[in-house]
């Protein structure tokens, strides 16, 4: 297990290294020069040199990319060119509200999903499957930001039970910022709850076909009881998976859910950094991203040798 | 017989014709304003109704299906040419540093939240719909290598393969000859399922200003105007809202339908 | 008073007819093995037994287990049933237990279930001592096991609880031939200790020769006899089992090889895998599946080599095929490296699974011809060619249109053979070519190769892991056991003087049927 997880580890700082190289290699074709873009057209050449050397982009480009790395494992993100603020600042505001929603999608999707798609698979081919898959055929094919529109048309706009937009803060207590993230929630965890849903059914029929369930009946134990005890650990394996890529897609898919519903997170941020084209809040942010799903493989990774011996056994 | 695969098929056919006709006819020009007519509900004249320009949302669904179809195509197109002969290369070297490299290569896109980097690229090198393409092409890239080389894998350790290289085959020769012609059925199922995906990142990223720019039409953008009109002119976002999970809908019927018909154990049960 | 008797049992899943009129009936203390071809509907009578059918099955007529109807009972009688009255071992131990559990918990659960009044670990540990894994721990899973010892879980499992009835569908056909006889002395002991009856369902009438009372043979979904198992051997009534027994004991006519300079030289071969590092800075470790293997086929002879799973047979065979690199010795042919491009059309071969040797997408006529690849340019008459090749493996011409899903199994391994032969090879290599059919196809395939050595001038190595086909069908055998060949010499004096302790071992351990002489002189209809 100890050998499993340092191996896993490795692979994750070469991603991580990989992906910073790349992100740096095209946030730095990008055209344009930073600080002539803050200073306007008719900025002075020796106050533009004076910025730039304030900014570090004076320097060689390994350089920068090493103290920009550098920086972010101390959880220094540089500064905003822009507002002249520490990106880490400015992230860990937004983190506050992007991370959360992630969150809370990703456990509505879970708690919507499992359910629906063990009924789905206990009922193979009746009614009920044929229902829940239809469902979750349509599910599939709304796009999130639509059906945020539409969540806000009747249950902000019509029935006032939300408001349309914003977000409460965390000072304003739990339950005031809960309850404003709980549309953006609910817009993004349906379409991801509908394909958890068809994974865990075809996941589970598949594991229902596998000789050691008959083994399982043959013992005595009920078809519900050998799927609780025997099929749900083995279905898991492609089910976390799943997970681990929805929350990567939950993270990101927050980043559009955010603008319809004006939420102050990660998303808001990119977009005004790009049109302010304060490029260095756009590389550190797609960073922290890139991070967080890189690290949510890995824990899916240990998660799959926790369910899944053979592969404790394998590395 | 097949429901799936018909009813997918006629939604995937209506749009598919819907854009090709909008080539030589469509009820109005769709980019005309005509602000005495905006915001129209559905009506005889105007059959989707108009929007806050008084342009009518009919044509501009035909015109935009052009745009959607478009970008899917050829995103999954560089996903094919791409992702396809990668898988083989990787699978006919299994285990070797060629698959190694491919695989891995693979894992590290798959690491990336596809849509971060679609901004990422579109923010970058400009919003519009080359970029688009290109973003979104990349992420098909791995998801086709993947899945060819899911499929090869087994057909290689597959006796009749073996009989092949006794009778002296190269790995190419293979690769095309046995290996793609036995996963046509996964690709064309995959083709369907990333194109109705494409068309979902597309009207995505339209949505927040990165897709094909004005005026060409996009069903993405058509929902960022109706935003903030969505309480006094709730068509203006349901007409294009429709007109994306329709399509959607239908060519992942589209796709279950394939898998059934082209699944070679279920045809050999048939006959 | 019998344990379980099968009365009239008729059964239909989706609709299709699988089983008919079955009748049958065993007593505690009796073995009684069901036995047929595939398709027989005999794994299905055990299903039945268990209630275990698949969905949509319909069965009528009366199955009674020490006095309960099974077909009557409910879904929640029958669980507290199975596992407790009546127990089941399968066919494929690989995969009949489940992978993410120990394997204590898998045998204390039946335990947990049945009897509330033991110790479910106490008796894990007890019913695993009996089954003969004293030495394994109740932690282990079950991939660590060998599948021998996964198939003694499986049995544990069966027996935790004390049944009645023991139900053994195939349990050794997925296992090496000593594990095989393991396992059987295993179930009949275990049968004898606790007065269980046993249903053992196989397709080798061999298996159960020995230890069953009585046999019933089945086929097409209905009983075509049944009786014990002396007087049925002895004398078959019904003209299937006749037939049966005949193929099960099938020696082929093989005209005589002509002895003449070595075609294929094989000289201290040497192949090492390279096994996945298990310690990051320890170099990787390597396995040895072939150990320095020497040995000649001379034109004409038919070689036939033998030996368990993991011998290193299939790399060999590979390795002869130019398929896999060797890391030291030389494979020639006609003096010329396997390697070489030249020879490679001097070579063709016959693999096991009649279903995997061909590309469902083509037709006979491309299927066959695949090899011409190997020649400079393909052949003038092409046609008269496929023609003849279809003609002397025994199908028609006409067959060069279809697809392989068109035929069955013995049918496929026939258009294999036909490809083998399209460029006429100097060197047959037949992989296992029967080991996945029927013992009545089996004896048809055996036949034809035959009748191909006088038609061809047949030079071949027949690979494979049962005896009684090597032993018919070659000229001198080789044994070959953890990468080496411990003995090689003619095949009837191998046979029936063995000199190492490992040929002694494989021979006693092959299951043998009694041979009578009405079952020799009838052939097959």
């Amino acid at each position: 297990m100890l050998r499993y997880t340092l191996k896993r580890l490795l692979s994750l700082f070469i991603s991580l290294a990989i992906a910073s190289l790349l992100i740096f290699a095209v946030i730095e074709v990008a055209p344009g020069d930073p600080a002539s873009f803050m200073l306007g057209i008719n900025a002075q050449e020796d106050t533009l040199a004076a910025l730039r050397v304030e900014l570090g982009i004076d320097q060689p480009k390994w350089q920068r990319y090493l103290s920009w790395v550098g920086g972010m494992v101390q959880g220094d993100f540089g500064t905003s060119y822009q507002y002249r603020t520490p990106v880490a600042e400015m992230i860990a505001d937004r983190l506050w509200v992007s991370l959360p929603l992630a969150l809370y999608a990703l456990t509505l999707s879970t708690i919507i999903a499992f359910p629906a798609g063990i009924y789905a698979a206990s009922r193979r081919g009746k009614a009920g499957d044929v229902g829940v898959m239809g469902a979750t055929q349509v599910g599939i094919a709304i796009p999130n930001f639509w059906f945020a529109m539409m969540l806000v048309l009747i249950f902000a706009i019509n029935l006032r039970w939300f408001s349309a937009g914003g977000f409460a803060g965390w000072d304003k207590g739990v339950f005031a910022a809960m309850k404003s993230l709980t549309l953006p929630a609910i817009a993004l965890a349906l379409p991801q709850a509908a394909i958890l849903a068809r994974v865990m059914r075809s996941s589970l029929l598949d594991v229902l076909d596998e000789d050691f369930m008959r083994t399982a009946r043959a013992k005595g134990l009920s078809r519900g009881a050998a799927l609780r005890r025997h099929g749900l650990r083995n279905a898991m394996i492609p089910v976390l998976t799943i997970l681990g890529l929805q929350f990567s897609f939950l993270l990101a898919g927050g980043i559009i859910i955010e603008q319809v519903f004006y939420l102050p997170g990660l998303g808001r941020l990119i977009f005004q950094s790009i049109s302010a084209r304060d490029l260095i809040v756009v590389e550190s942010v797609t960073m922290l991203l890139v991070f967080a799903v890189i690290t949510v493989n890995f824990l899916v990774d240990l998660a799959y040798a926790a369910v899944d011996p053979r592969l404790r056994a394998r590395t | 017989m097949n429901r799936a695969l018909i009813l997918g098929g006629a939604l995937s056919a209506l749009m598919v014709i819907a854009a090709l006709l909008s080539f030589v006819w469509t009820p109005f020009d769709h980019g005309a304003m005509n602000i005495p007519d905006k915001l129209q509900t559905p009506n005889s004249t105007h059959w989707f109704g108009t929007d806050h320009f008084g342009r009518d949302m009919l044509s501009m669904i035909m015109v935009g299906a052009r745009t959607s179809i478009a970008v899917a195509c050829v995103a999954v197109g560089i996903g094919i040419g791409l992702g396809v002969p990668l898988g083989l290369w990787a699978a006919a070297r299994q285990g070797g540093w060629v698959d190694e490299v491919i695989m891995r290569g693979n894992d590290l896109i798959f690491a990336f939240p596809s849509l971060v980097i679609a901004i990422l690229i579109t923010a970058v090198f400009g919003a519009g719909a080359i970029n688009a393409i290109i973003a979104i092409g990349i992420f098909n890239i791995p998801v086709f290598a993947r899945v060819t080389r899911g499929g090869a894998l087994p057909l290689w350790a597959r006796e009749f393969i073996l009989a092949a290289r006794v009778a002296g085959k190269g790995a190419a020769r293979i690769s095309i000859e046995h290996i793609l012609p036995n996963i046509a059925n996964l690709l064309i199922v995959q083709a369907t399922i990333q194109f109705s995906l494409g068309i979902l990142a597309e009207a995505a990223l339209s949505y927040v200003g990165l897709g094909a720019q004005p005026p060409t039409p996009s069903w993405g953008r058509m929902l960022a105007d109706a935003q903030t009109l969505v309480s006094i002119a709730p068509h203006m976002a349901l007409v294009p809202g429709m007109a994306i999970i329709l399509t959607v809908l239908g060519l992942n019927l589209l796709g279950d339908g394939l898998r059934d018909a082209l699944d070679p154990k279920l045809r050999v049960a048939r006959i | 008073m019998s344990l379980l008797s099968i009365n009239g049992l008729s059964l239909s899943i989706a609709g299709a007819p699988i089983l008919r009129d079955v009748s049958l009936s065993l007593a505690s203390r009796e073995v009684v093995a069901v036995t047929g071809e595939s398709g027989s509907g005999k794994s299905m009578t055990a299903l039945a037994v268990m209630q275990l059918l698949p969905a949509r099955s319909e069965a009528t007529g009366a199955i009674t287990l020490d006095g309960h109807e099974m077909l009557e009972l409910d879904e929640a009688t029958l669980c507290t049933l199975r596992g407790d009255l009546a127990g089941m071992v399968f066919q494929e131990p690989m995969t009949a237990l489940n992978p993410v559990q120990t394997i204590g918990a898998q045998v204390s659960e039946t335990v947990r279930l049945h009897r509330p009044d033991l110790n479910p670990q106490s008796r894990a540990r007890e019913v695993l001592d009996r089954v003969g894994l004293e030495s394994i721990p109740l932690s282990r899973y079950p991939h660590e096991l060998s599948g021998g010892q996964r198939q003694r879980v499986v049995i544990a499992i069966a027996i935790a609880c004390g049944p009645k009835l023991l139900i053994a569908d195939e349990p050794t056909t997925a296992l090496d031939v000593t594990t095989q006889a393991q396992i059987l002395t295993l179930l009949k002991r275990l049968a004898a200790e606790d007065g269980m009856g046993l249903l053992m369902i196989t397709h080798d009438l061999a298996v159960v020769a020995e230890m069953a009372d009585r046999i019933v043979v089945m086929r097409h979904g209905e009983v075509v006899e049944a009786g014990d198992t002396p007087a049925l051997l002895a004398d078959p009534q019904h003209p299937y089992t006749q037939a049966l027994l005949a193929a099960s004991n099938h020696r082929v006519d093989l005209p005589g090889g002509a002895e003449q300079a070595p075609l294929l030289r094989v000289q201290n071969v040497v192949r090492d895998y390279t096994l996945p590092r298990t310690k990051l800075f320890v170099p990787a470790g390597t396995h040895r599946a072939v150990d320095n293997v020497s040995f000649d086929i001379k034109r004409g002879e038919r070689l036939g080599l033998v030996g368990e799973s993991g011998c290193g047979k299939s790399t060999l065979t590979r390795a002869i095929l130019g398929l896999e690199p060797v890391q030291d010795g030389s494979i020639t042919l006609d003096g010329t490296p396997v390697t070489d491009p030249s020879v490679r059309r001097k070579m063709q071969v016959v693999f096991q699974d009649p279903y995997g040797s061909f590309n469902p997408r083509h037709q006979v006529a491309r299927l066959i011809t695949e090899p011409f690849h190997l020649l400079d340019s393909p052949p003038r008459d092409h046609d008269v060619r496929i023609e003849s090749a279809l003609t002397d493996v025994g199908l028609s011409p006409d067959d060069a249109q279809k697809y392989p899903h068109q035929f069955s199994g013995g049918q496929r391994q026939r258009l294999a053979i036909a490809r083998a032969l399209m460029i006429r090879p100097e060197l047959v290599i037949f992989d296992e070519a029967v080991s996945a059919l029927d013992v009545s196809v089996r004896a048809q395939i055996l036949d034809l190769i035959a009748e191909l050595c006088r038609q061809y001038d047949l030079t071949y190595l027949f690979i494979s892991h049962d005896l009684s086909v090597v032993r018919t069908i070659t000229d001198r055998v080789m044994v070959m056991q953890k990468g080496r060949i411990v003995e090689a010499g003619q095949t009837e004096a191998v046979f029936s003087d063995p000199q190492h302790p490992y040929t002694r071992q494989l021979i006693d351990a092959a299951p043998q049927l009694p041979l009578h002489e009405t079952t020799r002189a009838r052939s097959l209809p």
